[in-house]
């Protein structure tokens, strides 16, 4: 087999995602009363992006076969978090903006080392942590409120150029700054082999522990920047128990869809980014069709559905059953 | 050996696990430029003792000496920053990540501060060359190889990490002739370069063409040490058992070729291009070998005898009457009442974390139970005849499976088949990683099972095994029978012809030759 070859059946999971994205975009733009034009592209584009870090976020943690139930949470702490710090002149805003990116890495750090050195199962320490981070956050914000430097909040979700959305344009930053060098470092490979084989991994004297431990501190830093562009989208900060929790599901949902292996070891972010903006978008579709919002939430659950079957389609082909349960 | 410096010491080394003692006082010193031989039945200590010197198992008592100094070792990469490397029985690959990276996994090439993905191609690249399996992609994810193919990559990476010190435990054991050959040859050369060989192997013919000196393990001492030639297989095997090591084959009975009543029947069964237009039968108390190197679709056959392959062409008869068996669950049912015996009891025989009990009636629950409810003490009645009847080895039928040694679980496997007393007997090289006695008693009790009315067919890496125990040999090469042999034609020499699809008899074995079947002169 040429390289290429095994470079596609390696980003087959991504490559859908995109498609499935591009698909929906089309439809979602084509049937929109305004058409495709650079407004409608960047109030999709910043709903988007909320969802896709806190998607990066659970993707990073999924690869080590673990999963994060806590990342909505951090996501509303560090929103409730901006709306107190991220205020006031440059400096101010600055020392503000990394106070809350270095809370979400705290948290991060945090379930990464009660998973890693309490060895307790990721499922169940992260609801206990994720409820803690909610409860910061509502004595932060017991009632909706606070601000955020404007100026940088309307730079952050406007556009360059009159054209590209600014929010996409730091999506493409994180995945420079956070995912590439993380993938391709020594702690990522670690990552990857310990969710895929953790035996294996140990047996080859892979640093396990240093890997599994920067996949969840870099989960709770992708969930603090998420947490700071709601900032930015709302103005305001609010611990909404509900929002909270359905980030979380919509991350895994959004993992999924972007061809990232539950069982760990497989997949990549940008495959979750795609599928976070995909499920966002087919969220949107029933209102450019001026169903009744009531509609929604089944409407959304039936295309996952569907979308998540695409990925099965695959079994039809497989002529040793023994494959379906690799 | 005389006068030569050991590179490596170990002095004194125990092990106890619980109240099981491993190792006691064990010793072993291992020179450069030599290759030797570590012997024994499984669970005499081999695996703990390397085990010790990897990194992987910390000792209770003793010291281990390198270049004169005492070392500790903390962990598997401590052992390798020392050039101990070890390429353990149990695969060490992570399978979702590509060859390439498996390669280099220690210690992967960097170039600020992330992974250089040129520089470890090439690195994998000269690693699989070097093992000589360079017909190995480096981009091809592990999960997608065969099991023979992943040792080969296994070997590639061990090289790759410079090792002063290289130990193999049965590193052979999955490979095919071909690949044992030039892996012979790898080893052979690395000697030459000065590396110390730890040699682990069930294999006395590959012992006898490797080994420079020899140590024999029994119960946690090693009991013998000797340069490797001077002793003759059987007073190696007694020193290894303890006991007469004879009739390991029991004898098979005569008969007329052709003249047992056909019970199971493929004809021209082909699927995908892995089965090419077979054709066979095994009739009524026969034992029937499948043949050839590993990878020829003899896996595939069985399989597409058990229901699990889809899209199968040709017919599969029972008794006489053409079947369509769509699944194991059918396969396994009464009207056809097959057994297979998988070639991994780790993930298809076995689940490991659930007890022995457990696992013994998972394959009969539906004849144990009415209603849905297990009828416990029909249960218990069951499991007590086979674990009596396979001399299964345990400390009770509620610990965990995985607990046991590697023979024992392969035993509960077996059993777990009997225990539906099956008329047809599918079997995946069932004696891989076994000790000598198992394999014995699992010799015995085939021969057993067919004299009380099975159809047995028989797959097995081993010629040995081939030759001691079947009534008819089919040799598969490329997905086709190439060769049928009948009793005495069942020789080392057709089998080896026939398995590289060679005609005639004058064939160039060079490394792959073996020496004559063990037992065979006792």
């Amino acid at each position: 087999m040429k390289d290429w070859r095994y470079w596609l059946a390696e980003q087959r999971g991504t490559l859908l995602a995109f498609g499935i994205f591009i698909v929906m975009f089309a439809i979602y733009t084509s049937n929109h009363p305004a058409g495709f034009t650079a407004n409608v592209v960047q109030t999709a584009s910043n709903k988007g992006v909320l969802l896709a870090f806190v998607a990066m976020a659970q993707t990073l943690v999924v690869i080590t076969a673990g999963i994060d139930l806590s990342v909505g949470m951090i996501f509303l702490l560090t929103n409730c978090l901006a709306s107190w710090l991220v205020i006031g002149t440059g400096i101010e805003t600055a020392f503000g903006v990394v106070a809350v990116l270095g809370t979400g890495l705290l948290c991060g750090a945090i379930n990464g080392a009660i998973v890693i050195y309490g060895r307790l199962q990721p499922i169940v320490a992260t609801i206990a942590t994720g409820a803690v981070y909610f409860g910061i956050a509502l004595l932060l914000r017991p009632f909706p409120g606070g601000s955020v430097n404007e100026d940088l909040a309307d730079a952050m979700t406007g556009r360059l150029f009159g054209m590209v959305p600014a929010s996409l344009v730091v999506l493409l930053a994180v995945v420079l700054v956070v995912w590439v060098p993380f993938s391709r470092s020594v702690l990522g490979r670690a990552a990857y082999a310990a969710g895929s084989s953790e035996t294996a991994a140990y047996m080859s004297g892979v640093p396990i522990r240093p890997g599994k431990f920067a996949a969840y501190a870099l989960a709770g830093l992708l969930a603090a920047i998420g947490g700071l562009f709601l900032t930015f989208f709302t103005y305001t900060g609010e611990a909404a128990y509900a929002s909270g929790n359905a980030y979380t599901l919509f991350s895994i949902a959004a993992v999924v869809l972007g061809g990232v292996s539950l069982f760990g070891g497989k997949g990549s972010a940008i495959g979750a980014i795609f599928g976070a903006l995909a499920f966002r978008t087919i969220g949107d579709l029933l209102f450019v069709f001026d169903f009744d919002p009531l509609w929604q939430p089944l409407f959304q659950g039936v295309i996952l559905l569907i979308a998540v079957s695409l990925g099965a389609f695959a079994l039809f082909r497989v002529r040793n059953r023994l494959e379906w349960f690799l | 050996m005389d006068g030569a410096v050991p590179l490596f010491r170990m002095e004194g080394i125990s092990k106890r696990y619980g109240g099981v003692r491993a190792l006691e006082k064990a010793e072993l010193s291992v020179t450069p430029g030599s290759i030797h031989a570590i012997l024994g039945e499984n669970g005499a200590g081999k695996s703990t003792l390397i085990k010790v010197m990897a990194g992987v198992v910390a000792p209770d008592e003793g010291r281990m000496m390198l270049d004169g100094s005492e070392v500790t070792f903390a962990s598997p990469a401590a052992a390798n920053q020392a050039g101990i490397v070890c390429i353990f029985q149990e695969l060490s690959l992570v399978p979702e990540l590509s060859v390439a990276d498996n390669i280099v996994i220690s210690d992967p090439p960097k170039r600020f501060g992330m992974i250089d993905r040129k520089a470890q191609r090439r690195i994998a690249e000269e690693a699989l060359a070097r093992a000589g399996a360079a017909d190995i992609h480096p981009l091809a994810l592990v999960k997608d190889l065969p099991l023979s193919r992943r040792q080969m990559v296994e070997i590639a990476k061990a090289l790759a990490r410079k090792p002063r010190i290289l130990i193999l435990d049965e590193a052979t054991s999955a490979l095919t002739a071909a690949d044992v050959a030039k892996i012979f040859g790898v080893l052979k050369r690395l000697r030459s370069e000065g590396l110390a060989l730890l040699y682990i192997s069930h294999r006395m013919n590959e012992i006898a063409e490797l080994a420079d000196q020899c140590t024999v393990f029994r119960n946690g001492r090693n009991v013998a040490s000797y340069a490797a030639g001077t002793k003759s297989d059987n007073e190696v095997v007694e020193l290894m058992i303890g006991r007469e090591y004879s009739h390991i084959f029991p004898p098979k009975p005569a008969r007329v070729p052709g003249a047992a009543v056909p019970v199971l029947e493929a004809r021209k069964l082909s699927w995908t291009d892995r089965l090419d237009n077979i054709s066979l039968s095994v009739g009524l108390g026969e034992v029937v070998g499948l043949g050839g190197l590993d990878g020829q679709g003899q896996r595939e056959l069985l399989l597409a005898f058990f229901g699990v392959l889809r899209g199968l062409s040709g017919q599969i008869l029972i008794d006489g009457k053409p079947v369509a068996i769509a699944s194991p669950a059918k396969a396994r049912g009464d009207r056809i009442g097959m057994a297979l015996i998988p070639e991994d009891r780790k993930t298809e025989g076995l689940m490991l974390p659930m007890t022995v009990r457990e696992n013994l009636s998972f394959a009969a629950l539906d004849r144990l139970s009415r209603a849905g409810i297990i009828d416990r003490a029909a249960e218990q009645r069951l499991i007590d005849d086979m674990v009596g009847l396979l001399a299964i080895k345990t400390a009770g039928l509620d610990i965990p499976v995985g607990a046991l040694s590697g023979g024992n679980q392969q035993k509960v496997v077996i059993a777990k088949w009997l225990m539906r007393q099956p008329r047809i007997i599918l079997l995946n090289d069932p004696t891989r990683g076994i000790d000598v006695g198992t394999k014995q008693e699992l010799y015995q009790l085939m021969r057993k099972l067919a004299d009380q009315g099975a159809a047995i067919l028989f797959y097995s890496t081993d010629y040995d095994e081939l030759i001691g125990c079947c009534d008819r040999v089919l040799v598969l090469y490329d997905g086709a029978v190439k060769r049928e042999l009948v009793g005495a034609e069942i020789t080392e020499r057709a089998l080896i012809a026939s398995a590289l699809n060679i005609h005639g008899e004058a064939i160039p074995v060079g490394g792959m030759a073996k020496t004559p079947a063990r037992g065979a002169d006792a």
